[in-house]
Order: structure tokens, then sequence, then C-alpha cells
């Protein structure tokens, strides 16, 4: 039984200008799928489709059996879905404490609370600069917050678009070790990436998408050892 | 002759030169927003810069105020089209490098700051009562109203004739083509960075002097303006008229303007007909209350205007 | 004289701020200038006035040495919610069709067609003879003697304009830094994608920040009726030193537009005995192109 199924999605930013053209992706609880593929695949497209903030035309999307197509995008977290866009993804504006808080208004004062404190120890990076507005923050201690604040109200998944995007080696592997303990709790983890070594290295089972639908999917050890990888991205970044 | 330039056929001439004054507006206006996309919401502060500056070097000489130069009509018109570039240049410059509605609230500004200027500087607008006696050239050669006033159509026709061709070979040519891509593609604007904020800066002058140039035609037709000629109501006239004649087609503006101008006057006259005189101000209010309406119609269900092709 | 002027410039700037915040909030939140607002103001003044009528039957007595008592305060609380309602329904038949067309300017060119019409109707409805909430004549009570840099005396309806204005000051400071709504506000302002992906129902939040702008803006246009008087142009004359106050503290910083109000509105004050009173709207031109040229993103932006 998947946690999350898509099948056939067709979605795109304008009506008959598809960018995705008949995904489909499985995942299953507990797992660690990486979506891969060149610049201009779809990828990011594809995941904001299923996040509910681009307009799907047509085909399925069902996280725990549930519709998405038939849930107002901003419910999807209370469903349990969480989701960390590729850029912009905290709220420069506010302080940290600020941006975790607001994460989880829906979970109660206390709760919320409670959440807060656990993220800190987590990030305890972010502890020691509650304080400080969010805009201010390092590129690595923003894609941190931003793991954090989905993290923050304890989803049954997370999708990250392109966690790598922008750091240095040492702190891809940083955050990839975080993303590997989050997956020991027991979080089921959907992530879009370009960094394909870090990705079939930390996943389980990943696609390869290209033209808006997936060409290649399978473990990750089978795509590692995969000829075609590289002529699949097209010259594109096969890094 | 002059029989039949009398009655209904001098109220046909005098409609006119009025419908083709707005039509100079709105081509100024057209090329600011049609072309380009700047959004200018001080027009008749524009209009009023031209009209008052073309009556200040052309009046007679006047001991009551600074100026009567009593220059001939030509200069005056060139001076009212350089004033008015002058004004565009000044909210301009600020505005033009930032995002578009600040140039929207400069403008705005500009059109309140000089109509109160117009109002109480009086050593050099004459103040509430406006200016008499700006000079209509020709007047009695040209065999007084009716006669004069069918010479001045024409001359007006051809000025927006002359217009018009200017500006469509302007908005032809690789300058127009230039306006448009940065109106239509905000990238490719950005990959032009700084010329951007040149190509907008050139339209916006120029436009404002079209609009500049059609308040001096304005003021050597009737030959006595005054503030309230120039409220924000003309303003909204304008945007009504570029936007039923469909922005960015310098036929549609002139053409928005005729058809604007002729429903404007239209129910102004119905509502002489059969509303009481107490009753004027409020049902002159329902009017002006009925076209804003109406604009927002037109935004809603017929964005590309109610002349101007579909595309 | 000077701290004479600096009192009443206070009085007109805290009418200005509270217009501003609506403004800012609206303009930071929606992404647009809206040219409405100060018909907003203009509204909220006019039906306070209707509803002033009404609850005068029930009592006159008025607090203290002020001109008004609980009937202005309850006519006040029904052009909050009259005020909301409008923008809401100006928002639902106008504002959010035309964002969503794509076109940023068209809803700019939308609230400029609406402000006419609104400022029309009223006109049509209500007349154009100025109005009043009270016809008694107030005392100016001397805070300062005539000793000290010419002295200065306020009515009671102005200090309570001004302590009224920074109570809502305060609260509005902590709405916004406290309360989930106001951070929920602030969110949507910075990235209306990312708050949704957060869980805050965005088209929620824009209801709300309708009601909160246009309440406040009901609030100055009644201030303005109570210290000035009534008139259908009224908001369209303070338009300009909202957009001024608005610009000067930085879109989408309300603490800005407070700031930015009372420097409108003490610098119009101070510039009336050199440049007369005539030219007092001019004043916030000149401070709006300024600061345009100075410091466009104003004393407290991010972005411009
Ligand atoms: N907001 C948008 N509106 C219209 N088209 C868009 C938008 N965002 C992306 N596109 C188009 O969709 C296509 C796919 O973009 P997408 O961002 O999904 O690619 P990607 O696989 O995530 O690429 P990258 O690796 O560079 O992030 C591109 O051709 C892009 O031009
Ligand atoms: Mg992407």
């Amino acid at each position: 039984m998947s946690l999350l199924k898509v099948d056939q999605l067709v979605a795109g930013y304008e009506p008959g200008l598809p960018i995705v053209r008949g995904a489909s992706i499985r995942v299953a609880p507990g797992e660690i799928v990486a979506v891969l593929g060149p610049n201009g695949a779809g990828k990011s497209t594809l995941i904001k489709a299923i996040a509910g903030l681009v307009r799907v035309e047509s085909g399925e999307v069902r996280f725990r059996g549930q519709d998405l197509r038939r849930l107002p995008a901003h419910r999807l977290v209370r469903a349990g879905l969480a989701f960390v866009p590729q850029t912009e993804n905290v709220f420069a504006n506010l302080t940290i404490q600020e941006n975790l808080e607001l994460a989880g208004f829906f979970l109660g004062r206390r709760r919320c609370q409670e959440r807060v404190r656990a993220m800190f120890e987590l990030f305890p990076d972010l502890a020691r600069q509650r304080a400080l507005a969010a805009g201010r923050l390092s590129g690595g201690q923003r894609q941190m917050l931003a793991v954090a604040r989905a993290l923050l109200v304890e989803p049954g998944m997370i999708m990250l678009d392109e966690p790598s995007a922008g750091l240095s080696p040492r702190l891809v592997a940083e955050v990839f070790a975080k993303l590997a303990e989050v997956r020991a709790e027991g979080t089921t983890i959907l992530m879009v990436e370009q960094n394909v070594k870090a990705a079939l290295a930390l996943a389980d089972r990943a696609y390869v998408l290209t033209e808006g639908r997936e060409r290649l999917s399978g473990s990750a050890a089978e795509l590692r050892s995969h000829g075609d990888l590289a002529s699949l991205f097209l010259g594109g970044a096969g890094r | 002759m002059m029989e039949l330039l009398a009655g209904p056929l001098a109220y046909l001439v005098f409609f006119l030169v009025i419908a083709l004054y707005y039509a100079l507006i709105t081509l100024g206006l057209n090329l600011q927003w049609g072309f380009t996309g700047l959004f200018n919401v001080g027009v008749a502060g524009f209009v009023l810069v031209g009209a008052y500056a073309s009556a200040i070097l052309t009046t007679p000489d006047d001991p009551g105020r600074i100026g009567g130069f009593g220059l001939p009509v030509p200069v005056g018109m060139v001076g009212a089209m350089l004033s008015a570039g002058l004004f565009a240049l000044l909210v301009g410059i600020p505005a033009l490098r930032l995002r578009h509605d600040y140039l929207a609230i400069t403008t705005f500004g500009i059109a309140v700051t000089l109509q109160l200027v117009a109002l109480n500087l009086q050593v050099l607008t004459g103040g509430p009562f406006g200016m008499n006696f700006v000079p209509r050239p020709l007047y009695d050669v040209l065999g007084g109203q009716n006669g004069w006033n069918l010479a001045y159509l024409l001359f007006v026709a051809a000025l927006v004739l002359l217009v018009w061709w200017g500006l469509a070979r302007l908005t032809t040519s690789p300058w127009g083509r230039v306006l448009r891509a940065i109106r239509e593609d905000e990238a490719a604007a950005a990959a032009i960075g700084k010329h951007a904020f040149r190509f907008r800066l050139e339209a916006f002058v120029l436009g404002s002097m079209v609009m500049g140039l059609a308040g001096a035609v304005y003021a050597h037709f009737i030959g006595f303006i005054a503030p309230e000629d120039f409220l924000p109501i003309l303003t909204f006239q304008v945007w009504a008229m570029l936007i039923v004649g469909g922005a960015g087609d310098h036929r549609g503006a002139i053409a928005g303007a005729v058809l604007v101008w002729a429903i404007w006057t239209g129910s102004g006259m119905l509502l002489d007909l059969f509303v009481p005189p107490e009753g004027k101000a409020q049902a002159a209010a329902l009017q002006v209350a009925g076209i804003g309406v109406a604009l927002c119609l037109v935004l809603l269900f017929r964005p590309t205007g109610l002349l101007g092709r579909r595309d | 004289m000077i701290l004479q002027q600096l009192a009443d410039g206070l009085v007109l700037g805290s009418i200005i701020a509270l217009g501003a915040i609506g403004l800012t909030l609206t303009y930071a939140i929606l992404r647009f200038a809206n040219f409405a607002h100060g018909e907003f103001l203009t509204f909220g003044a006019y039906l306070a006035l209707l509803a002033l009528g009404q609850f005068q039957a029930l009592s006159t007595t008025t607090f203290g040495p002020l001109s008004f008592g609980w009937p202005l305060l309850a006519s006040l609380a029904v052009a909050i919610l009259a005020t909301g309602g409008l923008a809401l329904l100006l928002d639902r038949l106008l504002f959010a069709k035309l964002g969503r067309a794509g076109v940023a300017i068209a809803v700019v060119m939308g609230s400029f067609g609406a402000a006419l019409a609104l400022r029309n109707l009223l006109f049509f409805a209500f007349g154009g003879e100025p109005q009043y909430y009270s016809r008694a004549i107030q005392i100016a009570l001397p805070l300062l003697p005539r000793s000290v840099l010419g002295g200065v005396r306020v009515t009671p309806d102005q200090l309570a304009v001004l302590g009224i204005t920074v109570l809502l000051v305060i609260a509005m400071h902590l709405f916004l830094s406290r309360a989930t709504l106001g951070r929920a506000m602030r969110a949507v302002a910075h990235n209306p994608q990312l708050a949704t992906v957060t869980g805050i129902d965005v088209a929620a939040v824009v209801r709300w920040t309708w009601i909160i702008g246009a309440g406040l803006a009901a609030v100055a246009g009644v201030f303005a009726g109570l210290t000035v008087q009534i008139r259908p142009t009224m908001g369209l004359d303070l338009l300009l030193p909202l957009f001024a106050a608005v610009i000067l503290g930085g879109i989408g910083s309300p603490l800005g537009a407070v700031l930015g109000g009372l420097i409108v509105g003490v610098a119009e004050s101070l510039a009336v005995p050199l440049v007369g009173a005539e030219y007092r709207a001019a004043v916030a031109f000149l401070l709006l192109i300024l600061i345009l040229l100075v410091r466009p993103t104003g004393l407290f932006g991010e972005r411009g």
C-alpha cells in the first residue's frame, strides 16, 4: 500500500500548455524517494502540482487514500503532507521563532510550543539565533529552518524541492544527514534533486523525469549502476 | 453659408473641436499606457500646464499678474509642450525607476498640486477666476464665431492627423518595438536594464507633451481658462476614452475619444431635459458615478477595449 | 506659535496615520495601490453620520467636555463594520476578478473607477454641503500658557482623537507581532505561496486585511469629520497625504505608516505659515518626491 500515489498526472501553468505530461509516482510509507532530471524537466512543477500549487488538468493524486485534488492547498499540511519549496522557503521578514510558531499555528498553543522546542533540540544552530530575522540567515541555515518548519507539524511525509540547491558539499552532507535522521524517526520523504550522487546515496528508490514524464525508475542501487542515466540528462546536469 | 453654420451645424462643429481636443490627450495617454504600460493618473495636470503655459505666453500684458507676454500663438503652443514635458521629467525621474504604481501615485500627486497652484497662485494664473483674453488667432479675419470655429476645427483635425502620423511612425520604429517589449515582458525589460528607464522616460515625456499641446489647443479655442476645466474628472474621461477605444491602437484612441465624448454630452443633454435645475449638481454626480461603474465593467468584461481588436 | 502648529499637525497626522495603516496593509498583501482607500474614509464618516441620527434618539449625553458620547462611539462601530463590508464587496465584485486577470495595473485602474463612482454616489446621497457630528462649539483648553513659545490650545475632541489613535496603534502593533492572524498577514505579505504551504488560508487573510484596513479608514474618516468636517471630497483630499505617509514609512510597514502619517501631518501644519494654508496638500507631494529620490524603500521598507 503506497502512502502517496500519483497517476497519469497532467499539470501546467497555462491551460493547454502542460509541463507535467502524464507522470506516475508511488511512495511507500517510510521510504525516501528521489525524483531526478535535467533542468526544466518539470520536477518542481510536478511536486508543486502534488502540493496543490499548480493547476492539475487530469490524473490522480492520492495521499493516504485521500484525493488531494479535492483538498484546498492550505489544508494539505494538516492532512499530514508538508512541502519545502525550492526557493524562498522561509518568511524572511519573520524571526526564526516566529517562522516556527507560525508553522504550527493550527496545533494549539501548548502543542505548538512543545514542537518548537523539539525543533530547537533537533536544530541547535537555529535555537541559538531564534530572535534573528530569517532573511539574515545563511543559505544552509535557511534550508535547515525550512526543513524544521515542515517537520514541526509531524507530517506523515515531507516533500523537498532541491534541498541541496546552492549549498556547499559540506552543507549538503549536513542537510542530508538530518534527512536520514528524520526518516529514521518514521517520516517518509519525497525529494526532487539535481545532485544525483548525493540523492542516490540517500534515497531508497528514484524516478528520472524528462519532459514531464518519468522515463526510468528503480532502486537507488540499480540507478547508480545504470549506464543510460547520463544520456537521459541530455548533457544536462548529471553532476 | 453663414446661416447653415449657425444652429445644429454650429453645435456639431463645436462638439467636434472638443472631441478632437480629447482625442489629442488620448493619443498622448495611449503612447504612455497603450504602448509603454505607464499608468498616468494625472492627465489633467499635464493638460492644465499646457493650457496655462500657452495662455501666459500669448495673452496681452495684464498688470494684475506676471506675464501676458503677447507672444504669437505658435510660440505658446511650443511653450505648452515644453512645460508639460518639464513636469513629466519632474515626476518621471523619481518614479519611473520604481514599481509601476509609484508612477500612478506621483502623477496623481502632481495633478493635485498643479490644480492647487492654478487655483491659488493668483499672480501667475489669475486664481479661481482663471485667465481671460487667451488669443484666438485670425478670429476677425475668419468671420467671427461660426466661421472661425469651422477653421479651428480644420486646424485641430490637421493637428490630430499630424500627431497620429508621428506617433504611428514612432511606435512602429525600432524605438516603438523596444517600448512594447518593455511593456509585455518584464524579463526583456530587465535585460536592457537601465535603458528601460530611458525608454520609459522618453515615452512618458513625449506623451505628456502631447497632452500639453492639447491644453493649448483648448485654451486658444475657448479663449478663457479656469482651474475647474482641469479637474480629476478630465483624467478619468480620457482614461475611459482610451479603454473604450482599446489601448495600443492610435485609431481606437481617436474613435474612443469621439464616442465617449458623444455619450458624455448626450447624457448631459438628457439630464438637462429631465432634471429640474435644483437637482443638476446631484444628477451630474450620478452621471459621473455611472461612468465610473461603466469603466469597471469594461475592465472586467472587455479588457482589450470596446472598439479594439480582440487578441 | 510653533508648538501650536506641532499640536495641530499631530492631530492631522493621527488621522493620516490611521488611514495609512490600512492602505499600507492592503498595498503589501494585495499588491496594488488602492485609489479607493480615500473613499473608505469618506464612506465611514457619512455612515457614522447616518447611524448617529438613529442613536441620538436613544441618548444625547456627552462625555464630560467632549462633543460626543456613546451614540458617536456606537456609530463608529457601525461605520467600521459597514466600511469593512464595503471593502469586501468591492473585492468580491471587482478587485479579486481584475487581480486574477494578471494585469497588475488593471486593479489600480479599477480602484480609480470605483473611487470616482463611490465619491459621486456619496455626493448624490448627501449633497456637497459640509456636515458635522455636533453643532456644539468646543472651547479649546490651554495646555501650555502663551508665554511658552506661543502656547498650545487644543479642544477636548482633538485630545480624544490623539489618545484613541495611540491606543489603536499600540493594539495594531501587538496584533501584528503576537496574534496568529497578524503574523499570518505578515507572512502573506512576504510570500503568499509559502503561506499556503504553511497551512494559511490566504483568501481568509485577504478578507481580514480588507476588514481591518477599511475599518481603520472608517475610524480615520470619523475623526476627520469630528475635528474638521464631513464632505464628499474629504477622502480624496486626504489620499495624497495617505500615499505620501505609506511610501515615507515603507510599503508594508504599519509602524512606518504611522510615523509617515505624523511626519506628513506635522510638515503640512508647519508649512502653513510659510506658504499659506492653500498649499497644504502640495507639501505631501514634495515629501513624496523627496523620499522617492532619496530613499524609495521608505524609512522602514524592505522592498522597492
Ligand atoms: N511560474 C511559471 N509559469 C510558467 N511557466 C513556468 C513557471 N515555472 C516554471 N515554468 C516552466 O515549466 C518548465 C519546467 O519548470 P520546472 O521548474 O518544473 O523545472 P525543474 O525540472 O524543476 O527545473 P530546475 O531543475 O531548473 O529546477 C520550464 O520550461 C519553465 O519555463
Ligand atoms: Mg525546480
